[in-house]
């Protein structure tokens, strides 16, 4: 879902940059509170996980393929702040070394693809796990809340198409959310996989802290 | 974490970049794919705004695009590991200041 340069007009591309930076200057504030040392290299390993992740498309219907967005996957280890920042990393080495994502559009891409998750999707996230207690309230919100996220995002992508007069509403919206709902569910196998091997080998790695 | 955590979390990431990633599906993803079957893909933009290195995570000068995948693919696993240690350790900074 990483728009190219040249699908957004400024009216869209350019307020997204100041709010993605905005945003992403709170998540580093709220990260440095938070932040313990052991939490240093999993950061390191978390982007290096959901870059390679990332690149391994998978086949959906219809000759489209999608692949892993990874922002619920990396808030629920390490909390939305550093989860934010961990994708917004990978996001923007993407767009400055391969290319993957324009550079005009790389504040609406960190927009979609690591503050919905790590906030929308990673709220979602805890609510189900308020509901269902345990390790299966952990895998059932890692599942849900990724699968969430990757169809808010795919809105929120046609709502930025849409406002740049780049494709009416009435057609990016339901083409981009009927195809994202299939790529949501890779999205969602992926997520609770990883975490369900986490919750494994190292449980103490789920991050536990407050999200107020 | 333990730096044995930390290694194997760096392999896993690496194998799958290396072996896996040249077989991923090539088809366009799903905005590629709305943008070529709504009829705006040609609004991206001809020439890009800063010439990457790496476009489209092939090795410059690879006749093999597996091989090219491969390499690309592996790079960058290391200079994203590497560039999220850094903005981790520069907020823990901020945090000690």
């Amino acid at each position: 879902m990483h728009i190219p340069d040249g699908f957004l007009a400024v009216n869209t591309w350019a307020p997204m940059w100041v709010v993605s930076f905005c945003g992403l200057g709170y998540c580093i504030k709220r990260a440095a509170k938070i932040l313990k040392d052991r939490m240093i290299p999993l950061m390191g390993v978390m982007a290096a996980f959901i870059f390679a992740a990332q690149m391994l498309n998978f086949p959906v219907a219809g000759g489209t393929s999608g692949h892993l967005l990874g922002g619920v996957l990396a808030s629920i280890l390490l909390g939305p702040y550093a989860g934010a920042i961990v994708i917004a990393v990978v996001l923007t080495a993407q767009c400055f070394i391969f290319q993957d994502g324009g550079v005009t559009a790389l504040g609406t891409n960190i927009f979609n693809m690591a503050f919905i998750s790590a906030f929308m999707g990673y709220y979602i996230y805890r609510l189900i796990r308020s509901f269902i207690k345990g390790k299966g309230g952990i895998v059932t919100g890692a599942a849900i809340a990724s699968w969430l996220s990757v169809v808010i995002a795919s809105g929120a992508c046609a709502l930025e198409l849409a406002f740049s007069g780049t494709s009416p509403l009435r057609i990016a919206l339901p083409a981009m959310v009927v195809v994202h709902i299939l790529i949501g569910i890779g999205e969602a196998l992926i997520t609770s996989l990883v975490i369900s091997f986490i919750l494994k080998v190292r449980p103490d790695l789920i991050y536990e802290g407050g999200i107020k | 974490m333990r730096k044995v955590d930390i290694l194997y979390g760096l392999i896993i990431a690496l194998f799958l970049a290396i072996m896996v990633s040249p077989f991923a599906s090539p088809w366009p993803d799903g905005l590629e794919k709305v943008a070529q079957s709504k009829g705006f893909m040609n609004k991206e933009i001809d020439k890009p705004i800063i010439h990457a290195p790496f476009p489209d995570y092939l090795w410059p000068n690879l006749s093999n695009e597996k091989i090219a995948t491969a390499l690309a693919g592996a790079f960058g696993t290391v200079i994203v590991f590497i560039f999220g240690y850094v903005v981790a350790a520069l907020i823990k900074l901020l945090k000690n200041r």
